[in-house]
Parts: C-alpha cells; structure tokens; sequence
C-alpha cells in the first residue's frame, strides 16, 4: 500500500517537472531559466524551410522582475513563422550557461544570435566563433565588454541617462531639504550603477541633499519594506524614496502605508521607481506615487527592423541604439502613458 | 612506583551528575601479566578504563606510567596511546566503511601521505600471524561482528603497546576464536605486555589471569592473586554478599514442571525469512520457556526474527491461541501480545539520546496508539514502577538510556516489554555483556514470568544459562534447525554433540 | 509534551554546582542568552530601539509600531518555518533546502486561485480560505514528494530537497504562466498587515496560533516522541513497532503544512509574488534557527521551543543591523560572525569549559569562608 502511495506521489511529481519543462510552446513560460541542462526549445532548422530566418535568443530569466518578464514577452511575441522568424529561445542567470547555449547556437548556423548577457565579461569566444561562422550578433538590454566591430547592433537602455532624468526631476521638486532613502538593486548591475551614479553625485554635491539609509535590497521587495519599516521604527526624519525599480518601490510604500506616512502627489514622502510595470504606472497615475522612470523593456521592435534592414543589405545607422525612454510624473502622466508604455 | 609495575593509579576519582562513579580508586598493573579487572555493571570498570585512556577527565587521583617520570598527563586517547597505552573496547569502534588495513593504521600514519601497498602488506601479515579470517582490502562492515572484533585487537596488538586494555573483548567471539586470543595474549605476556582484561566470564578469567582487582560501586573491593581466590568468593567479593549456589536459580523460582501438554500460544510452520534462514517449524506453549541454541550466525537470532516480523517474512504461517495470524511487521506481532528484546541492544534495543522513562514505555506507548500519548503522571508512574522492580540503577527517570551501563540498558528494554504484557516473549541474548548478579536476577525473571503464565523464548550464548531456564531447546546449524531437545536430553554434552552434528551420520 | 522541555525541574543537582553551570547545560541557554545580549546591545546603546508607539495607517486604523513589533512581525516565517525545519531534522538527521522555493510555489498557487486568470485583480475569485487550503494542499504533496525521496528512496535529505530547491521557483512561474500577479483585494492582505481595527500586525497572531497547534499536537499525539525516537535509532523504533519511514514522510509533510502558512503570509504582505526573489535564501535562516535552538542538526531530541527562540533571535539581529545602518550587502557577513560566535558557544566542549571556569572561583571563595 504504501510501496504503491510513494510510486504515485513520484509520478505525480514527475510529471508536474515534465508539464513545466515542456509547455514551452504555447506559453511564454520556459523552465530553462533553473534547468540547466535543458535543451532550446526549438532546433532552428537552417534555411532549408520556407526562407525563415534562424534567430537564437539568450535572455535572463523571465522570473526576475516585471521588466524582464515584459522584455522576454515581447522577444517571444515578436520572433515567430507569423513575423518569418524560426527562433530558438533560451533563458538564464548565470553567464557560463548563456556562453555554453551560444555556441550551441553558433553551431546550428543560426543568421542571427541576439542576446541578452548576464555579465558583461567572458563572450570572447562566442564573439569569434560567430565572426567565424558568419552569425551576425545583436546586443539587446545588455551590453557586453567586446570591440564594437564584434557586433552589428546594440538596443539597450541607458541606465545613466535614466538615473539623471530621475535626479533631475527631484531637483526641480525645490524641496528645502532632500532626506532619502535610497534603495539599491542588485550590487554592480547595470541598472544599479547607472541609477545609484547620478543619485550619489547630486547627494555628495548639494549640502541639502542626505542619505538616511543607502542599502540594497537586491530587487526584493520584502527586503525594500524592512529596510523602510527600519528607518520608520528608528523614527529618522526623511521625505524621498528613491528605489531602483518598481517591485522595491512597492514594498517600501506598503512600509509607509503601515505606519500611516502619506506619500505621493499630496503625501509627506515622494516615493520614486523605475522600469515600465503596468500597475506602477497607475500608481503614479493615481497620484499614490510621483515617479517613474521608465525603461523601456520592448527592444523586439527595434532589434526586428534591424535585421530586416540587415537581410535587405542596409547596416544599422548607429551602432548603439538607445530605446526611447523617459520619466512620468504623477502632476502630467495620463491613462494614455499607461496604456502606451505600460507593460 | 612500585618494583615490575607499568602502571600505577592512585586515589582515582570520577563523578557524573548526579552519580560517584569512582571513589579513591588504586590499581597497578606489573610487567607481563594479565590482570583481570571485575566487578558488577556500574561497579566502574568501564570508567576506570575510560580515566586511563583519557576519554574521561579525572576528577582527582594521580596516573604513573612506567618510563614517565612524576605523575603522567593523559587528556585524550592520541596522550593515553603515545604513553604505550592501547584500548579495544567492549563496542566496537573502528569505521565499517573503510578497509581492514585502513582501520589498523588509521590515525598513526606519519605525514599526510601513506604507503598503501606498504599499508596492506603489513596489515595482512598480522592479519595471517594472528588467524585473523579477514583480507586487509575488505571493508570492515562486510566482516562479522566477531572478526571485526579481532581486527580491533590486532590493530591495538601492532600499536607496539607497554598496557593493553581489553574491555569485554570475548563477549562476541566463539570458543574457538577465543582460544586464538588466549594464545594471543599469553604470547604478549611473555613480551612483558601488561594486559588489563575485563571480562563477564568466569572461566576465561581462571583460564588467562594472573591477578584480579574487583571494583564494587566504584570503591575498590581489595587486589587478589588468582591462586587466593576461589570463585564462589570473587562472585561474592563483586556481588558484595554471600551467594547462593547458582545453579540452583531454577528450583527456586518455582520448578521445572511446565506441563508439556495443553494448547500453543504461539504455533509457525515452515517459517523462513529474508535473512536467509532455511523454513522451520515452532511452537511454545503457556508457561513455558524455551530457547533456540547454536554457534554464532547458526541463524538462531534470525528465527526469532522472523517469529517477531523484524524480517521480512518469505514464508510459512503462524497461529496464535490456534488462529491464523498475520505478522509482517512488528507491530503485528505487538498487537498479537508478542515481546523481543533484540540482540543488539545498543543498535536496535535501546533509543540513546532519550530518557530511562521514554525508553520503558516506547513499546507500550505504540501500542497505544499516535494519538493517546500517556500523561506525564502516567509515564513516570510506569518509569518508577519498573526501575523499582527490576532494580534500574540510574540518577533518575529523567537520565539519558546511553549513560547508563549496559546491564542497567538491558533491564530498561527488559522493563519495556514487560510493561506491554506480552504472552508471549522472545529475550534474545539477554545477559550478554552483563555482570554475573544481574545475569541472575534475568535468569530470575524469565522463570518467574514463565510461572505467571507467560510464555518465553530465550537465547544466550552460555549453555548452563539455557539449561538452567529452559525446558526445551530448539538447535540451529548452519541456518537451519537440526534438532529439538528436552527432558533428559537436556546436557550439556549432548547439545554439544547436536550442535556439532557429528552424531547426526 | 516529550521533550526535554521540562527537564529543567527533573535535572540531577549535585549541591556544589554553581547556578552557572546548571544554566549553561540548559538547551535553552545559547538562545535565551543571545537575546539577552542583543537586548541588553540596545539597551545601552539606544533605548529608544524599544519605544512602541500607535500610529494610524493609511487606512485609518490604529497600529502599533516600532522596533520590537517589526522583529515580531517580520519573524512570522521564519518561526514557521523553523518549527517543520526542527521536526524534519529530528527524524530524518537532515535539513529541508527547498522551503524558499516552495514557499514560492505556495504563494504562486494561492495568487492563482484568488486572481484567476487575471493578471491583476481587484477582487477576491475565490474565497480566500479555500485559496490558502488549496496553497496548504500542493505544499503538502511536495512536502510528500521530498519525505519519499527522503524516507524510501533513503536518499539524503539536503540531496533530495535540492531537486525542488532548483526547480521550484521555475513551477512556480509555470503556475501563474511566468506572469506576476498582483491581488489588489484588500482583504487579501489581511494576514500579512492588520486586520481593520486590530492594532497587531496578523502575522504575528497567526505565528502565535502555529505555536499554539503545535504545542498542543506535541501535546496530545506522540509526534514528538516518535520523531525523536525515529530519529536517534530507526532500526530499535522499528523494532518497537514504529514505522520510521512513515515518520520521516509524516514530518515532511508537515513541514510543507508550515511553507505554506509562511508562503501565504508572505504573499498576503504585499498581493503579489517575484518568483526569483521571493524568500530567497529563507532556507539557510530557518536551519540556522534550529542550530541556535541547540537542537543537533543530525536529528534526533528536539526542542521545538529553542528553534522558535533561535528564530527570533535572528530576527531580532536583523533588525538591530538595519537599525545601526549596516549595509546590507555586508549583513550576511555580520550574521556570519554572530553566528559562528553562538554556533562555537553552544557546542557542548565550550560549555563545559565555561562552566569549569566559573567553578574554579566560586570555590576558591568557598575555601577562604
């Protein structure tokens, strides 16, 4: 009785594992991002079928954060048979296995490898085999240590520019005392540098500018809450929430929210985020929060007509492609902005 | 020191909470003797042992080791070893899961790298000189318990010791096997070895032994040369009073005269596990005692095994009270009013870490069910009730099973079943490891709950023990039984002869 | 209940042993002690740490607030935890890596259950109640599935939970189609914030009910005796007519009870789940809570109360390095050190020593009177 209890319950589980790896195809989800070892999801089948072009997609893991999962939604929106794509997708946090997936990609004769790195060293190699092998290579999100010739395109966002947009815009609010708590993303993230950079310059240059707490909750936003819940409890005087994307945003509000401390368009505490989350954007838009700072997750768009203009023989005008990106503000943002950017 | 000694102990001291397990203790050992060191369980042997070989600290008293001068320091096993001072003790402690070789020179290689070839060549000389049935590449646990003993001797045999303490070495050996270690440790006499010999059997102490020193309640008793002391007065000297004729315990309580008629309690037929025994048939009836005999691994533990559901069953059909029973598990056979006390009580008797009182009622307790624990007031009624009867020395109720000493564990376990009350129990080696009083007091016991009715299976190693409880013998070789005795059959030579089977053709 | 709980009482006193050393030898001791000490830390250095004040949130109740009402409040799932993680190390000699992962998937199951198919609700479609059972339900059958790896497939335990450990965040994606969903009810957020009119954050009452089922099946079951006893000697708990693989099993599974509750209370702070970050590295805390409860981390005699302590205790730490601004990517580290100090304390060597030296002294001072 029991033998057979233990045979079912190890069925049971084996096939949940095998539901989850394999349903790839009709949804966005893809277990490739904790397994390893799994395979693409699709072989690219050269151009043999019906003029397609191969495409292998090396992105992080969806999971991550909104953004990511946004971004990898629009990758795998845009690269299908309907848009003349026979695209290969793969996600992963952890660089050593993009770099082992890529050279499988290379290895496939894949037209084109886009990618999305985990870190930004190590892609050496993978740069010289595709040289080698004639597999054209297009940045998106992320950019990588490498020569510019080593790659055709880069459609990234510009973190510092976002971080300065941010700062900027919190100049202009003419407080007579600027008290924040700074909340960090993940230490030595592109996101992190870019958005720490202009805070950390305003903050050591203007005398009114005061750092009340400084700390990362690596884009945890049960991490960002006990952080702000710290400083509530500590009974520190401060006014600014700058955190570094949404999700940490969020918990430092549901912080303030505890103990009564208004925010937003009429509240005591500007709360400020980043990145393109749907409900943030209606946050702001409610006027619960006054700020953020979109970065734009829908490179699919850009990255297809490059390589559309690239299969017609046109190189990209410039190299590095920023994404349109900007701040909303809770006294000018509109249903319109939501719907528009929001993810 | 004194003139010849190697070792010297002066005014020893230990206590424990709650427990003076040593009180102003003396003991000297000269130059190539054997010296046996007895005593009851709890009497501090053991202790003794541990002080010596720096498992224990001291709590007062001075050790004085030939060759060191003042009083020696000995704060670990590695300061007793380096001082010439070797142990193997009563429970085997060497790693199963390494090889013979490696478990005689693990710990006293010089350096970080080691000689195998070297290694394995000399493990398997000693191996060959001592008779030892083990390659030195074997991995120790595939050995016999018995072997794995031997293992233990030699590797503290090659340790070049000047003291060599064997704490109950025998209790796990065959005549045979001990003999070769009599030989053993007269060979090292003659070296100038001193050997501390600790010991339940009588016999093997007037066999090996030059001297004794009795210990009783942790004081010492006095030191006797073996010629001085006759038998009757060391048993008295460890029991620390008069003893009556032992062999006459059966008399005592209440006779032999168990009626060979009436219905079973407990009836299998061609019964056989997985622990490879061949189908036997058993029965016992109510109020009788009666027990399976043979060499060690004839197979007779399995039986009873097999009878309890602590192997899994292969085959054969049991009755109880003349209807069919079910036993796949021991708790079948519990609910079936079945009782076992296992063989090895260290690893599947006693549960160590916990206390005296949960380690009585387990059996009981399990019966009763998950969800109907018993009260507090309940279970230290029971705890109490028991160490009262069976005489458990321990601090309390409350004291963890493993710190008590081996004879007071098995009294536990013996408590354990008999608070279930069974019909029917199976004590398999009951007394091994144990003092000569307590030995007597189970002996006892076994007759007594045969006269209340109760039925019981017993197993022991020591044939006069069997004669003396049961009243029929059921005789084990080579995994099968091969022959059943009782009445007047019941001698000693005669079961040897069945044992042997050289009548047989 | 069977644990040692009550030993204090029954303990043999010899009449010359210091107070000192009966305290040190208590279970207890290493937890209470680093409370103690962290109480006493900001005490002197600023007691305005314990200062509780009432507040009025956002939605016009009152709340307490406060230093000590955010260690109580933030400890919920760690306590919880910590109470399956000691079961299941009593009877299986190992620990559970995959609560955090679990916990992930206990809060994707119940977010799906009360949004639907939405991907961002405003009301409840399915009452709450049912969602969280639902949640307990799964968390349960992959407790199963780890006690069967564990108790039948005898497979160690940190091996066997590192399949969930690595996978379990990628299921729980999969539940809620690798979209992050977000409960806007507010009466899903009940249990991780407060309740309308009630000044106590709710995890903190439903920590206290746990602790309370717990003493009370620990109580009125054996389960504290048999998980014991299966975990110092599987083969004599067998023997007794126990069935030490269904034990081990049975612990696993309430541990899964117990992610869920936390999963769920997890959840329900903020109506929504990030499955990558989500109790991330909860694992690591709620074994390191069993260790400072002074419960051997090879199983066997347990103190569910000193695992519940030693919870807190980190907690409490947490806080207090928060509070001085230590930056939290250093916070691991100072955890670290705290940790390696209790682990090094409450070894059963350095106890002894520290009550030898105090019992030198105290009869030296016998000897001069």
């Amino acid at each position: 009785m029991k033998k057979v209890l233990c045979l079912v319950l190890t069925l049971c589980m084996v096939l949940a594992l095998a539901a989850c790896g394999g349903n790839s195809g009709g949804t966005p989800a893809d277990s490739g991002s904790q397994t390893p070892a799994s395979t693409p999801d699709a072989q690219p089948a050269g151009d043999t079928n019906s003029g397609l072009i191969t495409v292998g997609v090396i992105n992080n893991d969806p999971n991550e954060s909104g953004y990511r999962t946004a971004n990898d939604a629009a990758m795998r929106a845009m690269f299908t048979e309907a848009n003349g794509y026979k695209a290969t997708f793969y996600n992963n946090n952890d660089a050593a296995q993009q770099i082992a997936t890529a050279q499988q990609m290379i290895q496939d004769e894949v037209d084109f490898l886009l990618l999305s790195p985990a870190s930004t060293t190590g892609w050496d190699s993978v740069l010289q085999d595709a040289q080698a092998a004639g597999t054209q290579i297009i940045l998106f999100d992320r950019m990588l240590e490498a020569d510019e010739s080593m790659y055709v395109a880069a459609v990234v966002s510009d973190m510092p520019a976002e971080g300065k947009t941010a700062v900027d815009w919190l100049a202009a609010q003419g407080l007579s005392e600027y008290n924040i708590i700074h909340i960090q993303g993940h230490m030595g993230s592109d996101a992190q540098l870019g958005r720490t950079g202009a805070l950390d310059e305003k903050v050591s240059a203007e005398a009114s500018w005061n750092y009340v707490t400084q700390q990362t909750a690596d884009w945890d936003e049960a991490t960002a809450r006990t952080i702000t819940q710290s400083v509530i409890d500590s009974g520190k005087p401060f006014n600014v929430i700058y955190a570094e994307n949404n999700g940490m945003a969020r918990g430092a509000v549901a912080a303030l929210d505890a103990a009564g401390i208004t925010h937003g368009k009429n509240g005591d505490v500007i709360v400020m985020g980043f990145d393109s989350d749907k409900w943030a954007m209606e946050a702001v838009l409610e006027g619960s929060w006054n700020y953020m700072g979109l970065c734009n997750p829908l490179q699919a768009e850009t990255v297809d007509s490059i390589i559309k203009d690239l299969v017609a023989g046109t190189a990209p005008a410039q190299k590095i492609i920023y994404t349109p990106e900007q701040g909303f503000e809770a006294a000018t943002i509109t249903q319109a902005d939501v719907d528009t950017y929001g993810t | 020191m004194q003139e010849g000694a190697v070792l010297e102990m002066r005014g020893i001291c230990k206590y424990f909470p709650g427990v003076r397990a040593l009180q102003d203790v003396d003991f000297t050992l000269r130059e190539g003797e054997i010296h046996a060191l007895m005593g009851e369980n709890g009497a501090g042997k053991s202790t003794l042992i541990k002080v010596l070989t720096g498992v224990y600290p001291k709590d007062g008293g001075e050790v004085y080791i030939k060759g060191v001068s003042g009083a020696a320091l000995i704060r670990s096993p590695q300061d007793a070893q380096n001082a010439g001072i070797s142990t193997v003790y009563q429970e085997i402690t060497l790693c199963p899961n390494l090889s013979v070789a490696e478990n005689m020179y693990i710990g006293r290689t010089k350096g970080a790298m080691t000689n195998w070839k070297q290694m394995n060549q000399g493990a398997g000389k000693i191996l060959k000189s001592l008779g030892i049935p083990a390659g030195p590449t074997q991995q120790l646990g595939t050995c016999s318990i018995a072997v794995q003993q031997m293992v233990a001797i030699a590797r503290a045999v090659d340790m070049e010791c000047k003291v060599l303490i064997l704490d109950e070495p025998t209790s796990s050996l065959d005549d045979q096997e001990v003999q070769k270690l009599f030989g053993l440790m007269r060979d090292l006499r003659a070296k100038g070895v001193g050997i501390i010999f600790v010991t339940h059997f009588l016999e093997q102490v007037y066999e090996v032994c030059d001297r004794i020193t009795v210990l009783r309640d942790g004081t010492l008793v006095g030191e006797y040369v073996i010629e001085d002391l006759p038998r009757v007065e060391l048993v008295s000297k460890m029991l620390g009073k008069e003893l009556d004729d032992m062999a006459d315990i059966k008399g005592e309580a209440g006779g032999t005269a168990v009626s060979l008629e009436g219905a079973p309690v407990l009836e299998a037929a061609g019964l056989c596990s997985s622990a490879g025994i061949k189908p036997f048939d058993f029965s016992i009836r109510k109020g009788e005692v009666n027990g399976f005999t043979g060499l060690l691994g004839s197979g007779r533990s399995e039986c009873v095994r097999a009878i309890f559901g602590a192997d899994h069953v292969t085959g054969g059909t049991v009755k109880m009270d003349g209807k069919d029973v079910k036993i796949r598990k021991p708790l079948d056979a519990m609910k079936q009013g079945i009782g076992y006390l296992p063989e090895d009580r260290k690893g599947d008797g006693i549960v160590g870490d916990l206390s005296v009182r949960e380690n009585i009622i387990l059996a009981f307790q399990v019966m009763k069910g998950f969800f109907h624990p018993f009260s507090r007031a309940q279970a230290e009624a029971f705890a109490d009730e028991y160490i009262k009867l069976l005489e458990i020395k321990t601090a309390s109720a409350d004291t963890p099973i493993k710190s008590l000493s081996g004879g007071n564990q098995q009294k536990c376990i013996l408590a354990r079943w008999i608070l279930t009350d069974p019909k029917y129990l199976i004590l398999d080696e009951p007394t091994r490891g144990i003092d000569i009083g307590t030995k007597i007091e189970i002996q006892k016991l076994v007759l007594r709950l045969a006269a209340e009715g109760k039925s019981v299976t017993f197993i022991s190693s020591e044939i006069d023990e069997m004669l003396r409880t049961c009243s029929r013998l059921i005789v084990m070789r080579d995994r099968k039984a091969v022959g059943e005795l009782c009445g007047e059959d019941l001698t000693q030579t005669k079961i040897m002869a069945t044992i042997a089977g050289g009548d047989e053709e | 209940m069977k644990t040692s709980v009550k030993e204090p009482e029954t303990q043999v006193k010899r009449p010359d042993e210091s107070l000192f050393k009966r305290l040190t030898r208590q279970q207890l001791f290493i937890p209470v002690a680093a409370l103690t000490l962290l109480v006493l830390f900001n005490l002197i250095a600023d007691p305005s740490f314990f200062a509780v004040s009432i507040k009025e949130n956002s939605l016009g109740n009152p709340v307490l607030s406060g230093n000590i009402i955010s260690v109580l409040d933030n400890a919920s799932e760690l306590v919880i935890l910590a109470i399956g993680m000691t079961l299941v190390t009593a009877s299986s000699g190992g620990q559970d890596i995959s609560v955090g992962a679990t916990m992930a998937i206990a809060g994707s199951v119940i977010l799906r259950m009360v949004c639907g198919t939405e991907v961002t609700a405003d009301t409840l479609h399915m009452p709450l109640i049912l969602a969280v059972l639902i949640g307990i339900f799964v968390s349960m059958l992959f407790g199963a599935f780890n006690g069967t790896l564990v108790a039948y497939f005898k497979i160690q335990p940190m091996v066997a939970t590192l399949i969930m450990f690595t996978a379990g965040r990628s299921i729980a994606a999969w539940i809620n189609n690798n979209q992050l969903p977000i409960m806007n009810d507010i009466s899903f957020k009940y249990a991780g914030t407060f309740l309308p009119g009630i000044p106590v954050p709710t995890p903190i009452f439903i920590t206290a009910f746990m602790i309370l089922v717990f003493w009370l099946v620990l109580k009125f079951t054996n389960l504290g005796l048999y998980t014991q006893s299966v975990g110092i000697n599987a083969n004599s708990s067998r023997l007794n007519g126990l069935d030490p693989q269904m034990i081990k099993l049975l612990t696993y599974v309430i541990l899964g009870v117990c992610v869920a509750v936390a999963g769920f209370i997890r959840v329900s702070r903020s109506g929504s789940i990030n499955y990558s970050r989500i109790a991330e590295n909860i694992e690591m805390d709620a074994i390191l809570a069993v260790a400072l409860g002074g419960n051997a981390l090879s199983g066997g005699k347990f103190n569910i109360y000193g695992s519940i302590l030693g919870a807190y205790v980190i907690q409490f730490l947490t806080t207090t390095l928060y509070k001085y601004d230590v930056p939290s990517t250093a916070l691991p580290a100072y955890k670290a050190v705290v940790v390696i100090l209790l682990v090094v304390l409450s070894a059963p060597v350095v106890r002894e020593k520290l009550a030898g030296m105090k019992k030198a002294p105290a009869k030296a001072a016998k000897g001069v009177s």
